[in-house]
């Protein structure tokens, strides 16, 4: 039998509905392999109890002749999200005994859908970061090169799908958390338009910023576990009421006649050479298929960073204000006053790039900052979600562009300075602050073979786009079927 | 030199409705601790606040009773500050947008009508409460109050006095009751209020420095710790000493205002608007709707009591002081037709019944149709207001209507001339020597044979006929 966890989902849902495996030995083989590739660090905490009695469950129901497009198939859950009686960290020492007493809307439906969770992902603390070395449980590695990081926040939800230890996963993107992690590990990712997906149940890094999507080794299986996560929730007053179309539909509409935008803000000095021409190359297949490009203008890219860097850590430090040693999370020991009570314990519990955007969130925040620095981000956010609406209402279905200025680097290598690790967001931070779908392929890979991704940004509302983009990208290319050496 | 008093008050009141303001734990007051709580109570990581729609159209109809103007797109904000009882470390509120603003609150002081200014009335959540446990030197938090809808209620500094200012936060508390938006129980906490006070010399427009009294939680208390305030203002600046812009607390004990532990720096609640809330749109329609269901307000009621029904303001003033009462009265009225009786029989017999018993308005065995119906045959004059009082008793303990318990003890009045006049000629006939002398001219007898006549018919008769009658059989027999 072939490798069980390798298995992507049409072929996984084959082979159990026609019993040739059963949903408990594939949830078996993704746990063994899970084990046997620890040294990435890809979990917090594998749950192989829960997990053996959810395929126990799915095997009941496939033998009952129930088949559903998810039923009985194994992924993982960035531990951001929260999961009942399994612990949740967030990545972090402040939360590193929390056993939240309720299921994250997104969890509930995939429980709901059928899929079986066989753990939680590791991830820069509170997901803040971009490299997955700001996890207090120590960085996840990336599967093509375990010196190298697999991107961040959400470096474990990617490591873990790239080394295929499970089929799917799911991470959160509120600066390019889902797409830089998709475009270093070589796999498909999408994070869905603002409001797409509940956020009740994830825990909040930066609200107005923050959504939930999926990774997974094609744009088929992407497509799927966005499916089952999406739509209102009457728990989340942003998540949007509008329709959810289907995505698998959307697969085989293909590129004829899409209008493809090219920012050209997004193709200036610093971009790594093979990034570009790994872009370059894709954008050219693009044409091939059938569309049409265009180069378009984002004049306030350079202000996303800034920005984002002014809004997030704001969100930030209030949402973090809970996490005060009182009701859950890290108390510090001994008989202490409140005010220290509090200083220590949230100086033990948060890491330090968390507490450097708690710092920075709460000074711009305060009384006589706030209109120099939160209010006129807000003004400058506004211009840079105009700049989209005022390409795509004008010349553009779709943009094309690079996830990130470089390929994957090595772990440590900008560790010690906070700017340079920022700017590596600098092409997926204007997405979210517009509200936009994103989605990530493969398209590349650096002459030491390390993955290069292509970014797909779409109109509000519009996943349907990206995934017929990235589908018919997909098909006329390879990419997506190199796997790193150690996923076997 | 003459010195004006200024207050202004900031009202909490808390919304009954059935949950939260932001989540579905119940509101309920009391409960065990911790029992009314959820992850959005709790404030779990991941939990997500969705605004309370009912809380809302709370806020309207209070806005609308208060002529505010009603604002369209509602913002809420996040307050920061740290404490164990404010499980987000945010309070949920309203900032520089509150959903009412301008509007006024109508009341009497005496016979005189006054008009006091509302900055604004805006939406929040509440804190939960903290227990100090000596026994064990322990704090124990109780999250049940911690996200109850609240409005806060701030008035423009025009009240003039402590008595009035005591009367508008009766006031405020009579409208919420009206609304059913809240139970205005003070000493449930769900009515509670901070006053900001001040002197300046007669004739200057320039305020006087101002302290604040925190958490006064009674009508009493307020009126109390605001004349204490007065007297301590007024001596300081007699004395040519400045007043200290302070927050106070009152000492019920000792009646007096002492500074609260002032708090280490000035704190920066650093608003912003929270990203987790959509602004909650009140459309026009919205307001139209709420509008429609409001209930008739006490200023309307006591301007119709007075106008229409005839009443003293004092009268129309006692019988609005509750939704209900006034409601009573005015089913009372639409039984009977006689205002003026109506509301002396509300007032003084049921509510002096209802109070000796302990029983509410809403449970009064005597329905305000059964009062109407023995009003009303009080006016046909087939019973003594004397008997009407022994009918209404019956009624009360029974529960039965006014012509039942008339039936019953065959308590109707005796009107009919011929059988008054039979019992008369029977007493005159039986009593021959009185009948002498009453012929004779001696007026005192009048009286002896009237209570003859009533002893025999044991009350029941028509006192002013009987007398009547006698005097008409006495001048025959004269002849």
């Amino acid at each position: 039998m072939s490798d069980l966890p390798s298995l992507s989902v049409a072929e996984i849902r084959a082979g159990l509905d026609s019993r040739k495996f059963s949903a408990v030995e594939l949830a078996q083989a993704c746990l063994a392999k899970a084990d046997k590739l620890r040294s990435l660090n890809c979990f917090t905490e594998l749950t192989p109890e829960h997990a053996l009695k959810e395929a126990a469950a799915a095997d009941a129901l496939l033998a009952g002749g129930k088949s559903a497009p998810l039923l009985g198939v194994p992924l993982g859950i960035k531990d951001v999200i929260c999961t009942k009686g399994v612990r949740t960290t967030a990545g972090s020492k402040m939360l590193a005994n929390f056993i939240p007493p309720y299921d994250a809307t997104v969890v509930r439906r995939l429980k709901t859908a059928g899929a079986i969770s066989i753990g939680k992902l590791n991830m820069d603390e509170f997901a803040m970061g971009s490299s997955n070395e700001n996890s207090a449980f120590g960085p996840a590695r990336n599967p093509w090169n375990p010196e190298y990081v697999p991107g961040g926040s959400s470096g474990g939800s990617a490591a873990a799908v790239a080394a295929r230890i499970c089929p799917l996963s799911l991470g959160t993107d509120t600066g390019g958390s889902i797409r830089q992690p998709a475009a270093f590990c070589g796999i498909v990712g999408l994070k869905p338009t603002y409001g797409r997906v509940s956020r009740y149940g994830v825990i909040a890094y930066a609200s107005s910023l923050d959504q939930v999507g999926g990774f997974a080794h094609n744009v088929r299986d992407c497509a799927l576990v966005t499916q089952a996560i999406c739509g209102e929730d009457p728990n989340d007053a942003t998540s949007s009421p509008r329709p959810v179309p289907s995505f698998e539909k959307a697969l085989s509409r293909g590129v004829k006649g899409l209008r493809i935008g090219i920012p050209k803000e997004y193709f200036v000095a610093g971009l790594s050479p093979e990034v570009s021409e790994a872009t370059q190359k894709a954008i050219s297949v693009l044409q091939d298929l059938g569309a049409t490009t265009v180069e378009i203008s984002l004049p306030h890219t350079d202000a996303a960073v800034s920005v984002y860097y002014i809004l997030a850590p704001a969100e930030a430090s209030s949402n973090l204000a809970r996490y005060d040693g009182i009701r859950y999370g890290h108390r510090a020991e001994g008989q202490l006053d409140l005010k220290t009570l509090y200083s220590k314990s949230r100086s033990e519990g948060f890491g330090k790039e968390v507490q450097r955007r708690i710092l920075v969130g709460t000074y711009v925040l305060s009384a006589g900052y706030f209109d120099a620095f939160y209010v006129k981000a807000q003004r400058v956010r506004s211009l840079i979600l105009k700049d989209f609406t005022d390409a795509f209402s004008g010349s553009c279905d779709v943009i094309v562009a690079p996830t990130t200025p470089t390929p994957p680097f090595r772990i440590g290598e900008k560790a010690s300075d906070p700017l340079q690790m920022y700017l590596n967001d600098i092409f997926t931070i204007p997405v979210n602050l517009a509200g936009l779908p994103g989605m990530v392929v493969p398209c590349g890979a650096t002459a030491s073979g390390l993955p290069i991704g292509l970014q797909l940004i779409g109109k509000h509302w519009d996943e349907e786009s990206l995934f017929a983009t990235a589908a018919a990208y997909e098909q006329a290319t390879e990419w997506h079927k190199r796997t790193p050496s150690m996923a076997g | 030199m003459e010195f004006e008093t200024v207050i202004g008050l900031e009202v909490h009141v808390q919304l009954s409705t059935q949950s939260k303001m932001f989540c579905g734990a119940s509101a309920a007051y009391g409960g065990e601790p911790n029992e009314y709580i959820d992850p959005v109570t709790l404030g779990l990581p991941g939990a997500l606040p969705v605004a309370n729609r009912r809380a809302v159209e709370f806020a309207i109809m209070l806005g609308l009773a208060t002529s505010s103007e009603i604002r369209r797109f509602n913002r809420f904000s996040r307050k920061h500050y740290f404490y164990p009882d404010l499980p987000k470390g945010y309070q949920i509120s309203q900032f520089d947008e509150p959903i009412c603003e301008r509007g006024s609150v109508e009341f009497y002081m005496g016979e005189t009508k006054r008009m006091i200014g509302l900055k604004r009335i805006h939406m929040e959540e509440d804190a939960g409460k903290n227990i100090h446990d000596s026994r064990t030197q322990s704090s124990l938090v109780d999250l049940n109050r911690a996200g109850v809808p609240l409005l806060e209620i701030v008035s423009e500094p025009e009240l003039r006095s402590p008595a009035e200012a005591a009367a508008y936060l009766r006031s405020i508390r009579q409208l919420v009751r009206y609304l059913g938006v809240s139970d205005g129980n003070m000493e449930e906490g769900s009515l509670r209020c901070d006053a900001n006070i001040s002197l300046r010399p007669v004739g200057q427009l320039k305020f006087g420095t101002r302290t604040e009294i925190k958490n006064l939680n009674s009508f009493k208390f307020v009126e109390r710790a605001l004349e204490y305030e007065v007297a301590r203002q007024m001596a300081l600046l007699k004395n040519g000493q400045p007043i200290v812009q302070e927050t106070l607390l009152f000492d019920s004990a000792s009646g007096v205002t002492r500074p609260m532990r002032s708090k280490e720096e000035s704190s920066d609640y650093r608003y912003f608007p929270d990203p987790d809330l959509p602004p909650v749109v009140v459309e026009e329609s919205w307001v139209r709707e709420v509008e429609s269901k409001l209930p008739k307000l006490p200023s309307k009621w006591i301007n119709d009591l007075v106008s229409e029904y005839g009443l003293s303001l004092y009268d129309a003033t006692v019988l609005t002081g509750e939704k209900a009462a006034v409601e009573f009265f005015n089913d009372v009225v639409s039984a009977c037709s006689n205002p003026k009786a109506a509301c002396n029989w509300v007032t003084s017999e049921l509510f002096g019944a209802l109070n000796r018993a302990g029983i509410e308005l809403e449970k009064s065995p005597v329905s305000a149709g059964a009062l109407g119906d023995l009003i009303k045959v009080v006016d046909s004059g087939e019973l003594s207001g004397k008997m009407a009082k022994a009918v209404f008793e019956e009624m009360f303990s029974s529960g039965k209507g006014a012509a039942a318990v008339i039936a019953d003890k065959g308590l109707k009045q005796i009107s009919d001339d011929d059988s008054i006049l039979a019992i008369i000629r029977r007493e005159f006939d039986a009593n021959e020597k009185q009948l002498a002398g009453y012929l004779a001219g001696n007026e005192r007898l009048h009286g002896f044979f009237v209570g003859q006549v009533m002893k025999a018919t044991e009350g029941a008769a028509n006192p002013k006929k009987v007398n009547d009658l006698i005097r008409q059989e006495a001048a025959q027999r004269k002849g």
